[in-house]
């Protein structure tokens, strides 16, 4: 066989696999989710009466919301201090590779840690509340994880100390590429402090601003793991997520259409954020 | 002045990060009752007990994590070392297009597959077994080949065209001239992949067999099974410490190959 004819025969395969349970399993899902699916898949079309309960079921609706105030959080809050960590490592502190090494371990950790840490930590009897309590605050309450509107923010909480050390990265990255020469004209110029930091330097960070929110958007649309480990989307159902209510009708309720639909739902949501960037991406690099 | 704020800022921010995990550290430590008297305060009698059955009740899953991470993360480091250098470096017609699909598949959430993965191997009459869990895994890492792509584009042609003027065929080149000079990027995706499948939970719950479930699945098991009463928080954060010490090793060993993998990979998941 000639050398393109093996590359082929090894690509092919794959990328037909690839094409079959990435694109194929979506339009199957997309299907399921026309149709009139409940215990068993059927293929009785409905057409979009699923979306309509889907929409309709205040348990979605709730999720939704949820996944608003969390994303909220989820976002800007390690933008914060993602940027805040960077520009204080970029001023040559003393042992910096300890600095960064601490501030980014959390990324190594599971979700599932993650939430059994922090479930730990939160636990109003037992927790960093107790502790307070026991320093002399003794009316001290954190009882987030208890509170049907506040254990969204329980969730956000370990969401951010798991991912704050990750954007630091990226902008710590986005600071060290800054043409040094630029800051340098900028100081003859007598731009100090906030100054050289607004005009100059933030100006700058666009594009680590942008992988950041790449990374964080789609992120929160798919968090599921920190839920069940964290709050089992209570108490109640005060804390679930949509992809957390897909897996609970898709598998603990059997109501394959409805999760289907909501796993539609997540997909639109993350390829609204996605397929601008993917097509900008290809345009660019149209060669390879 | 300045300078001593900014230290101060600096260690007052490594205290608040790093204050989660040795606090585990610590409380997992103690006695199940010396846990319940002060969560701040040191262990008065340091106790591996905790420990020891945090061991005897997930070495078995750490062992099925081991099993499904390693053989899965060589082979779609492989596959996808193949691939991107085929997509790299061969034109075929609609590349753009599958360009175009790996860059989505790379964003898509792949908890929307799980549904039709079960439908199929309730039909296929499969059973949850590792074999499967890991071939799952390497079919949904297929957009991992984007990393050797993009790595690739800097390889120079003028090398694969001199092979082939000896001789080289395909395998050749791969083996012998394109491999040799990919180990930062394999080092790269190989801790990459590692902390991604041995921290995956959904797919080893569902896939995974129900006798022997990764040590994620174990670990949430785990910690829903002590909902009742007080809670035996020792055991809990040191099952948790295990089944994060793998992957803080391999941090701690490669840290910056770490971040420098998940720079350029956080938008996988």
């Amino acid at each position: 066989m000639s050398e393109r004819r093996t590359a082929m025969a090894c690509l092919i395969p794959l990328l037909l696999i690839g094409a079959v349970f990435f694109y194929g399993f979506l339009l199957w899902t997309g299907w399921l989710s026309l149709t009139r699916s409940n215990m068993l898949p059927s293929s009785e079309f409905v057409g979009l009466q699923q979306y309509e309960r889907l929409m309709l079921d205040p348990r979605w609706q709730a999720a939704l919301w949820n996944l608003l105030r969390f994303g909220l959080g989820f976002v800007v809050l390690p933008l914060l201090i993602g940027l805040g960590l960077a520009l204080l490592l970029d001023q040559q502190l003393r042992g910096e590779g300890l600095l960064r090494w601490v501030w980014l371990h959390p990324m190594a950790l599971s979700m599932v840690v993650t939430g059994s840490a922090w479930r730990w930590l939160m636990d109003p009897e037992q927790g960093l509340a107790e502790a307070i309590r026991g320093w002399g605050w003794t009316v001290f309450r954190w009882d987030w994880l208890a509170q049907e509107d506040m254990a969204v923010y329980a969730l956000v909480v370990a969401a951010v100390w798991q991912i704050s050390g990750f954007v630091m990265a990226l902008f710590l990255a986005g600071l060290r590429g800054i043409d040094e020469s630029m800051l340098q004209a900028a100081r003859l110029d007598g731009a100090r402090g906030w100054r050289l930091l607004c005009r100059i330097i933030l100006p700058q960070l666009g594009p680590s601003l942008f992988s950041a929110l790449l990374v964080l958007l789609p992120a929160a649309i798919k968090t599921f793991d920190l839920v069940v480990v964290l709050t089992e989307g209570g108490p109640g159902q005060a804390s679930e997520l949509p992809a957390f209510y897909m897996f609970q009708m898709a598998f603990e309720r059997s109501r394959l259409g409805l999760g289907s639909a909501s796993a539609m739902v997540l997909v639109m949501m993350v390829l609204s954020i996605a397929l601008p960037y993917a097509v900008a991406r290809s345009r660019r690099r149209p060669a390879a | 002045m300045k300078r001593l704020l900014l230290h101060l800022l600096a260690t007052l921010a490594v205290a608040v990060m790093a204050l989660p995990l040795l606090l585990m550290l610590m409380n997992s430590l103690k006695g199940a009752t010396e846990a319940q008297q002060g969560f701040m305060a040191l262990p008065r009698e340091p106790s591996f007990a905790a420990w020891q059955e945090a061991w005897a009740r997930l070495s078995g899953s750490f062992a099925v994590s081991l099993m499904l991470a390693i053989p899965a993360v060589l082979l779609s480091a492989g596959l996808a070392a193949l691939n991107g250098f085929v997509l790299c470096k061969y034109r075929f017609r609609g590349e753009r297009w599958v360009g175009l699909l790996l860059v989505l598949a790379f964003f898509l959430p792949i908890k929307v597959y799980l549904l039709p993965l079960a439908i199929t191997m309730a039909r296929l009459g499969l059973d949850r077994s590792l074999g499967l869990l890991i071939t799952i895994h390497v079919i949904y890492s297929l957009p991992l080949a984007l990393f050797f792509r993009n790595h690739f584009l800097a390889f120079p042609d003028e090398l694969l065209q001199a092979a082939r003027l000896d001789g080289a065929g395909f395998w050749h080149l791969l083996w012998r001239v394109v491999l040799p000079l990919s180990r930062p990027i394999f080092v790269v995706v190989l801790i990459l992949q590692f902390t991604t499948i041995w921290n995956e939970y959904l797919f080893g719950l569902v896939f995974g067999p129900e006798d022997a479930r990764p040590i994620t699945a174990a670990l949430a098991q785990l910690s829903a099974q002590t909902e009742t009463g007080a809670r035996a928080y020792p055991l809990e954060m040191a099952a948790a410490l295990l089944a994060a010490a793998p992957t803080l090793v391999v941090y701690l060993l490669a840290g910056r190959h770490f971040t420098r993998g998940l720079v350029a990979g956080a938008v996988k998941g």
